[in-house]
């Protein structure tokens, strides 16, 4: 299948400090991409410079094979949608007209259907009435989700969507974005939970002060070697019944 | 649909009001008079007097509420005010200077000035929307450009060579729409009305801009532009109230505030409503500014600030538990 994200040796300088550089990565139809890595690390500007938010100054970016730079808004809005890291919500919408916005282009009565399809399917229907601010944590996240997923973009980028979450709620959000990727969806994360990626996610790659320091399958990827370089750990993932469980300490 | 009917008659029942009630009480034989006589003297109190006065404080509150509401939206801040980046502070200075050089007796001049200082600061503004993305910024050089206009006004103030023209800047300042007629209004009607209509077509980015800058932007619609027409509408609605009535605060503050709850909180909706609340409310001001029996007659900003800080602190208060978050 064709590379719905194809990164090609991509470099952002942020204030003068280089924050990634010689990434490249692809991305294709179907698949949950986590990207990992220590905080500082470089993940939300790999993020950012895929959807083109951040400005490179090496390398290119093709969305649907397309050079991010030349996409139109619309054109852009039409192949990614983005979940960032903040999650501060400006005025209390009830959660409905929240996902509504995910489908701008529509008059958000007639995008009602949607949005209540898109809420039950990270199980907060229940929440359509609610306003966003009247929320715990977890309740907000998946209304973000369901904006998120609403959009029927082919590439869904998440940043941390699994951040401050319960463990039920985070195996949830991921179970989610799973579900858009096995009906088609390129699905591009950020992760800190080790245990949680190597279940999730197909691919993961792992960034090291804003260096590629691996890409391929979790459990071939996260071995002792470069959990003691990418994240100062002394461990290993270990395989269990239910899939792998990272065990590991401070590396002193 | 609803809300925009209720508050159509609640301003309705306000200008009929401002028709009904002044200085001179009418008897109902006048009145009958005044429906079927031309240029009888109670037809000329109703219609050349009292009618392009509230009309005038209805556009002026309707601009202002509208200018708050896109501001609040823009910014997403519940304490944005057509003043907050500024535009007031300008087309008052454009106003003060052409005062205090007495060019005042020119007709339209101190309006004029007015409008021009508004929608001068507003090019500025949009200038820096395209550059800064985050409110935070926008509100600091905001609030800059508000002191900055202020120590002019206050400079216009130390150096104006006659008491008599400070009284007068100072009395424009406070506001009113004492002695307007339908030819003071006319020139307003173009400013309003494109202000409006690009703060109608802003509507859909200050809705999106809930969520933040970054997801506005990857949203597909033309984020750049619908700020650039936010900032740019609520500029020339700001100018234009302030080239007719002079400084009147509050009523772009509070308007939006009175309505926020009956559109749970969204953005776009909020615009018409904090028009015709804003409307409304300035209508009701200015009656009160009429009749309340003072020597001189009270200020129009002065009842707005007066009336309308207990009012707003009140709405905050019920309102204060949805801003948490």
């Amino acid at each position: 299948m064709t590379s719905v994200l194809a990164m090609a040796d991509c470099g952002v300088v942020l204030g003068g400090r280089r924050v990634i550089s010689g990434v490249s990565l692809e991305v294709r139809g179907g698949e949950v991409v986590g990207v990992l890595g220590a905080n500082g690390g470089g993940k939300t500007t790999l993020l950012r410079a895929a959807l083109g938010l951040a400005r490179l100054t090496s390398g290119q970016v093709r969305l649907g094979g397309c050079p991010v730079g030349e996409l139109t808004e619309a054109g852009r809005a039409a192949l990614a949608a983005y979940l960032p890291q903040d999650r501060r919500v400006g005025w209390n919408l009830p959660a409905w007209r929240i996902v509504a916005l995910g489908l701008p282009l529509i008059s958000p009565s007639r995008a009602r259907p949607n949005t209540l399809a898109a809420l039950g399917s990270v199980g907060a229907e229940d929440l359509a009435e609610r306003g966003i601010l009247d929320m715990s944590g977890g309740e907000r996240a998946r209304v973000l989700i369901a904006r998120l997923i609403v959009t029927g973009a082919p590439l869904l980028i998440a940043d941390e969507p699994a951040a401050g979450l319960d463990p039920e709620a985070q195996f949830q959000v991921m179970e989610v974005l799973r579900t858009r990727a096995a009906l088609g969806a390129a699905v591009l994360v950020s992760l800190h939970d080790l245990t949680l990626a190597a279940r999730c996610c197909d691919r993961v790659v792992v960034l090291g002060q804003g260096r590629m320091l691996a890409d391929g399958p979790p459990a071939a990827t996260l071995t002792p070697d470069l959990l003691a370089s990418a994240f100062a750990l002394d461990g290993a993932l270990i395989p269990s019944a239910m899939g792998h469980v990272l065990a590991a300490r401070r590396l002193r | 649909m609803r809300l925009i009917v209720l508050l159509c008659l609640a301003l309705g029942a306000a200008l009929w009001l401002g028709l009904m009630l002044g200085e001179t009480s009418l008897t109902v034989s006048q009145l009958v008079e005044a429906f079927t006589r031309p240029d009888s003297a109670p037809w000329r109190i109703l219609w050349s007097i009292r009618a392009p006065r509230a009309v005038t404080a209805a556009v002026v509150g309707g601009a202002l509420g509208l200018s708050g509401a896109v501001m609040q939206g823009l910014l997403r801040n519940p304490l944005a005010d057509p003043g907050v980046l500024g535009v007031s502070a300008t087309a008052a200075l454009g106003a003060s200077v052409t005062i205090a050089l007495g060019l005042a007796t020119a007709a339209g001049a101190v309006e004029g000035a007015a409008l021009a200082g508004a929608i001068l600061a507003g090019l500025v503004l949009m200038v820096l929307t395209a550059r800064l993305s985050d409110p935070q910024s926008l509100i600091l050089f905001g609030v800059a450009l508000s002191a900055l206009a202020g120590a002019a006004t206050a400079l216009v103030f130390n150096l104006s060579p006659s008491p008599v023209a400070t009284s007068e800047v100072l009395s424009w300042l406070l506001g009113s729409v004492a002695n307007r007629d339908w030819s003071d209004l006319a020139p307003a009607a173009a400013p309003v009305a494109l202000g409006a209509a690009l703060c109608a077509w802003s509507a859909n980015g200050l809705r999106m801009l809930t969520l933040g800058e970054e997801t506005a932007a990857l949203s597909g619609l033309p984020m750049g532009r619908l700020r650039a027409a936010g900032v740019a509408g609520a500029a020339l609605l700001t100018g234009a109230a302030v080239a007719l009535a002079g400084v009147v605060g509050f009523v772009g503050l509070a308007a939006p505030h009175l309505v926020r709850r009956w559109v749970s909180d969204d953005p776009a909706r909020l615009l018409a409503p904090s028009a015709l609340s804003g409307a409304a409310l300035l209508v009701l001001a200015d009656v009160c500014a009429r009749v309340v029996p003072t020597a001189e007659e009270l200020k129009l900003g002065v009842v707005t600030a007066l009336f309308g800080a207990p009012l707003f602190a009140l709405v905050s208060w019920r309102a204060a538990r949805s801003w948490r978050g």
